[in-house]
């Protein structure tokens, strides 16, 4: 037990740490180096530095001034928030009978929805977009909400199933005794145990939603009703070679930061939704 | 693991109130769940079924109801010429769509097997005890947090051909000796999706292997030590058999997750048959090429593969459905 010992030590725990700033930097660089970039503008957008240099708001002006960046972001907050607010709703009542009910075809109901959660987008495009187009809705944000419920509504009662399973039976007793019927029993009893797997399972529900492309791609259609990864996806300059970079990282930075924020206030109960699905199973 | 959870039957009731009960809480349970069910049957079972029918049609974008039954045309039709050569038309026999199946599969093998890797240290590293912890997990979900698209973009700029900070880094540190056009070259287009994906999602497949690392007794590793068991031996003999169902699950959510992949690969390279996917080739023949039927008939397969791997999930993965009774 001389020095040497106590050089594999050294060499153990400077490689561990060298590890974790390995993992800090290569998960926060492109974040930080997008941040970087929207502050650049002109000639300097074109220049390669690794530490601010330069600093210009010209690339938020235009994001807000030019195109239709102020009414997508819109878009995304109606669209994530009425989806969200949509899936709760019908997740809620659903994830009572599925958790706290027994009855025939519980299990086959419940493999259903774990099913519809693995699909394919793609694989109901088609059908999806008869439907859209036959209710009128093509082309407006409730195409987007209603088709968004495919994802946000099996997740949602999955989530709140396993959820609501784990509560304990004597509070539901006491208000059964006291003579209270199911929907009392939800409103009165769960839902004040359940706000925190509903904030998470509302918050993963809006992040999905927020990020969407296919659907949005494809059901809508002009600048006015894209949401906010469309739009970004479609910034385009004058040309094909000139694409504008320092707006399109502007306009990332802006969708990005408010997730970010609530992903890191959140992040424990994030990550325990986020396995609640998976690990339980 | 979860306790068992009494359902329907209260015994503090008495047994005629408890049947009356039940029969109460049947009639509820029906009610709530048909919203559910009325919408999933709307958003989901209805489009599926129609987008299969299409695949048997001749429906166009413009003509959706027009459309003629065709049979399997779509998939595989052949026509006999004058010469007698037989040749084969539809999805089936299309190299396009092959070359989509072989990019979607090298994707989803590739992407996950690094992932599951890469997952699994930074899960071994978050569930070591040391200081600032807490920095690495909140910086690990950034990526997870940012929306696809934008990473799409803000890859795409940093794997600029010209201007890109990762060509000036390789060839600072030597590694490059000379400028790549990642996304644009056809070698390396793969390449770039794959950094990009692995990137974005090993945060996730990390938190689900970390929670099952958790889930392991310390005492074990306690145990394990006295005897004097190495610690790469531990990792082996303990960790991995411990976490094996935690880690089936996440690579089984990510590989479901990888074949359907769209997003990533419409943006940031758009138009290249180096990684154009199952998901990317249906829609183009759906919305951009006007072949509405045949783009239907490769969403359908799509749908066909995932739902065969879903089916050998569930039954070998032996996941209970039963609700509470475990």
């Amino acid at each position: 037990m001389g020095a040497t010992f106590d050089l594999w030590k050294f060499t153990k725990t400077a490689l561990f740490y060298l590890a974790v700033i390995a993992i800090v930097v290569i998960a926060v660089f492109p974040f930080y180096y997008a941040i970087l970039t929207s502050f650049k503008t002109g000639t300097d957008l074109f220049r390669i530095n690794y530490w601010p240099e330069s600093f210009s708001l010209a690339n938020y002006t235009a994001v807000f001034s030019q195109g239709s960046f102020p009414r997508n972001l819109l878009n995304s907050v109606f669209v994530a928030s009425v989806t969200v607010i949509m899936a709760l709703f019908l997740a809620v009542t659903a994830a009572f009978a599925l958790s706290r009910v027994r009855f025939k075809g519980r299990g086959f109901l419940l493999m259903v929805i774990l099913a519809v959660s693995m699909f394919p987008q793609i694989a109901v495009l088609a059908g999806l977009f008869e439907v859209i187009r036959a209710l009128g809705i093509y082309n407006t944000p409730w195409a987007l909400i209603f088709s968004y419920t495919i994802f946000t509504l099996p997740f949602t009662v999955w989530v709140l199933t396993t959820f609501m399973r784990d509560l304990p039976i004597e509070i539901e007793e006491a208000a059964i005794v006291d003579g209270a019927t199911p929907w009392v029993i939800i409103t009165r009893v769960f839902m004040p145990l359940m706000w925190p797997a509903l904030v998470t399972t509302g918050l993963l529900a809006f992040i999905g939603a927020w990020n969407e492309f296919l659907f949005a791609l494809t059901f809508t259609s002009s600048n006015d009703t894209r949401t906010v990864p469309v739009a970004i996806a479609l910034l385009s300059g004058g040309s094909q070679y000139e694409i504008p970079w320092g707006i399109i990282m502007a306009a990332s930075v802006i969708v990005t930061v408010p997730l970010v924020f609530l992903v890191l206030i959140f992040q424990r109960k994030i990550v325990s939704g986020l396995t609640a699905g998976g690990v339980k199973g | 693991m979860v306790t068992d959870v009494l359902t329907a039957s209260v015994p503090a009731a008495g047994r005629k109130t408890r049947s009356e009960l039940s029969q109460q809480r049947l009639r509820a349970a029906r009610w709530f769940l048909v919203p559910m069910l009325v919408a999933l049957s709307v958003v989901a079972g209805w489009p599926l079924a129609r987008s299969i029918y299409f695949s048997f049609t001749d429906a166009s974008l413009n003509d959706l109801y027009g459309a003629e039954f065709i049979g399997f045309g779509n998939y595989l039709r052949w026509t006999v010429l004058d010469s007698g050569v037989v040749r084969y038309r539809g999805t089936l026999a299309d190299p396009a769509w092959w070359n989509a199946v072989w990019n979607t599969m090298r994707f989803a093998v590739l992407s996950v097997s690094i992932e599951a890797v890469l997952g699994m240290l930074v899960a071994l590293v978050l569930n070591a005890e040391f200081r600032g912890r807490g920095i690495v997990r909140a910086a690990i979900l950034i990526p997870w947090a940012i929306p696809t698209i934008v990473s799409a973009k803000m890859w795409a700029w940093m794997l600029n051909d010209q201007f890109g900070i990762l060509n000036d880094l390789g060839m600072r540190l030597g590694l490059l000796s000379q400028k790549v056009a990642w996304t644009a070259s056809a070698d390396t287009a793969m390449t770039a999706v794959l950094i990009v994906d692995i990137w974005k999602t090993t945060p996730f497949m990390a938190l689900l292997i970390l929670a099952g690392l958790q889930m392991i007794p310390k005492d074990i590793y306690e145990a394990a030590d006295i005897d004097g068991v190495h610690p790469v031996k531990q990792f082996f003999k303990i960790t991995l058999p411990l976490v094996r169902p935690a880690l089936m699950v996440a690579i089984i959510f990510r590989i479901l997750d990888a074949l359907r992949i769209f997003d990533l690969i419409y943006v940031l390279t758009p138009n290249s048959a180096a990684t154009k996917t199952m998901s990317v080739i249906s829609r183009e023949n759906l919305f951009d090429f006007d072949n509405f039927a045949y783009g239907s008939a490769q969403s359908t397969l799509l749908f066909l593969i995932i739902a065969i791997l879903t089916i050998l999930y569930i039954w070998l993965g032996k996941v209970r459905f039963d609700g509470g009774d475990r």
